[in-house]
């Protein structure tokens, strides 16, 4: 009898489950009129449904933007598919190499070697850019002596050397306490991005704690009063109440700094790399990097980037317009 | 002979019947520390997502939103998933353990296959993650489709449902299959209508758990680079698609913090599948398991 009831259980859940899964369509629908997006891409976009497939992959500093892009793009074009892997920039650009995919979200301009792979596997690209990141350097609230650091200060603070650093080190007046490093994974354009511009290609700390997951950099710089780490504007902008901030050369990052390019050297566009044939080729490819560009400022803000100024998305359109 | 010593076995029965409460409670506590891990994971997953979870999070694409966020691709990516593991993963593994057990030799060649099977099972995910890029993702083109992930996921549990089937075919007294073959059934007839039957349960019930793993698994599909944005759902075997464990880890890395709770909402479908699954598993195993 115990069986039975075991079966009627795990048949009415499972039903339920399936029931759930498989329900109406109507209420994405709903959901995407509801989002305040603009209506239309422009005319031809709202007259003429597309079909196609769209793949891309990358960063996942740029991956808010691009979920963004993507979920208002499929009420503009319900049958065209994109899908969008989140591999980080490297990651991304090994799967564009391979030609696996239309395009590949970039924290960082593209590296020379990767320049080379593509050229040599015969793929012509493009870079367009999509908005404004701030490297944002963090310390524990408690922290009440780091506040404003140098460039110089930084890079002395994150290089290795061999040996480990106090922050007593770096100024004298500072506790003598080890300082405790968490940092991006080598995977992602922001460490390469920070270990080009602070440290001028050296090694970073090696006794830093890497992580491709942002949050765990918050909640270690969060938990322990001698930690510094670094990450993309966005992770500062949701957990302002748990860190405190590092103006860097004496500004500190916002919107404005970021945008003015004020706040140097750490304010860095991300882009979009596009494959120039499947621009040419597919007309879904190129509508949905179209609807990118005009949609990604509004994106951009709305998950806590800075938007580029008009006139260079409607240069990055134009751009994209020659690959027609 | 020497006769017991009362008074020297009285002497030291306390400390005996001590040290035997204290390994006691010992075992006790190695078993329940798992239990109460599992009820305090549990526990902080229900409380966090138990707000998130709707009719709603079920049909809904995800969104950047966390109050739109819904898991629809994932989970219904996940049943395609497990729609291409199961058939391959059952089929070729009880191939093989029928194959180990009934027909090959022993011999040196087979001894050595045995146990690379074993040493099979004890290779990390990521590696098999690798091999899927490789072959089924690069080398045979299918891209990052249900069927090149199937396949990898497929190769995963493979080892272990061989293992498995193995067991159930082993425990099928050898006295029915002499029985089959005194009344003139042929090797082919006696697997099919003596041994397979009574090893079903079994079979089935490895099955299942093997099943298990490979929708919880994320390691390979990082690996082949299974998306994690699309608000489409797969229309066939070489449609993109994404998983539950992609989905919960994407949504567990975003800076919004209410996108935390959402991966808990999303830890919670997907334990319910795995518990769906399991429980299955065991009906069937109660249900049918003969013992001899």
């Amino acid at each position: 009898m115990k069986k039975w009831k075991y079966l009627t259980m795990t048949a009415v859940m499972g039903s339920a489950l399936m029931l759930g899964a498989c329900g109406s369509d109507s209420a994405q629908k709903g959901n995407n009129a509801e989002t305040n997006a603009p209506a239309s891409t422009g005319q031809d976009a709202a007259d003429k449904k597309l079909q196609g497939a769209v793949a891309g992959d990358g960063s996942s500093t740029v991956a808010p933007i691009i979920e963004a892009v993507v979920e208002e793009y499929a009420g503009a074009q319900p049958n065209v598919k994109v899908s969008v892997g989140v591999s980080g920039t490297g990651g991304g650009f090994e799967k564009f190499i391979a030609g696996e995919t239309d395009f590949s979200n970039a924290s960082r301009h593209i590296k020379d070697e990767e320049k080379a792979k593509l050229e040599k596997a015969g793929t012509a690209f493009t870079e367009l850019p999509l908005a404004y990141d701030g490297i944002s350097i963090v310390v524990n609230p408690e922290n009440d002596w780091a506040k404003d650091l140098t460039v110089e200060q930084l890079k002395k603070i994150w290089v290795e050397d061999g040996k480990a650093k106090k922050w007593s080190d770096i100024d004298p007046s500072w506790p003598d306490e080890k300082i405790v490093y968490y940092s991006p994974g080598t995977d992602s354009g922001t460490y390469d991005y920070f270990d080009e511009v602070i440290l001028d290609g050296a090694d970073l700390a090696s006794s830093a704690t890497l992580s491709e997951d942002d949050n765990m950099l918050v909640q270690g710089v969060a938990g322990d009063k001698n930690a510094i780490g670094f990450f993309g504007y966005a992770y500062y902008q949701e957990n302002k109440d748990k860190l405190g901030i590092v103006n860097v050369n004496g500004v500190e990052p916002t919107n404005e700094t970021i945008e003015s390019g004020e706040y140097a050297p750490l304010s860095r566009p991300l882009f979009v790399y596009v494959k120039n044939s499947a621009m040419k080729e597919s007309e879904a490819a190129y509508d949905f990097i179209q609807f990118t560009l005009e949609h990604a400022g509004e994106m951009a803000e709305a998950v806590g980037y800075v938007s580029l100024p008009e006139d260079k998305y409607s240069e990055a359109l134009k751009t994209l317009e020659g690959l027609k | 002979m020497r006769y017991m010593d009362d008074t020297a076995v009285m002497k030291r029965m306390t400390k005996r019947i001590t040290f035997n409460k204290v390994w006691k409670s010992f075992f006790f506590l190695a078993t329940t520390f798992a239990l109460v891990t599992l009820v305090i994971l549990l526990y902080r997953i229900v409380t966090q997502g138990v707000d998130y979870l709707s009719i709603d999070f079920l049909t809904n694409f995800a969104s950047r939103f966390a109050d739109k966020a819904g898991i629809k691709a994932a989970l219904i990516g996940s049943l395609w998933l497990m729609a291409v593991v199961a058939p391959v993963s059952i089929i070729l593994g009880v191939g093989t353990a029928i194959y180990l057990e009934e027909y090959a030799k022993k011999n040196r060649l087979n001894d050595f296959i045995r146990m690379n099977i074993s040493n099979l099972a004890g290779v990390p995910s990521i590696v098999f993650g690798l091999l899927g890029l490789t072959i089924f993702v690069r080398m045979l083109g299918l891209g990052k489709s249900v069927l090149a992930a199937g396949f990898t996921m497929s190769l995963l549990i493979l080892p272990v449902i061989i293992v498995a089937a193995q067991e159930a075919i082993r425990a099928v007294p050898n006295e029915q299959r002499e029985a089959s073959y005194g009344m003139g059934a042929t090797k082919w007839q006696t697997i099919v209508h003596v041994v397979l039957p009574a090893a079903i349960p079994g079979i089935l019930t490895g099955s299942i758990l093997a099943m298990s793993r490979a929708i919880g698994e994320t390691a390979p599909l990082v690996v082949i680079g299974i998306p994690v944005i699309l608000q489409f759902l797969p229309n066939g075997l070489l449609s993109q698609f994404t998983a539950l464990p992609m989905q919960i880890y994407d949504w567990a890395k975003r800076p919004q913090e209410a996108f935390q709770y959402v991966a808990a909402a999303g830890i919670l479908v997907l334990m319910t599948v795995l518990l769906l699954m399991n429980s299955i598993a065991i009906f069937i195993r109660n249900k049918f398991q003969k013992r001899y």
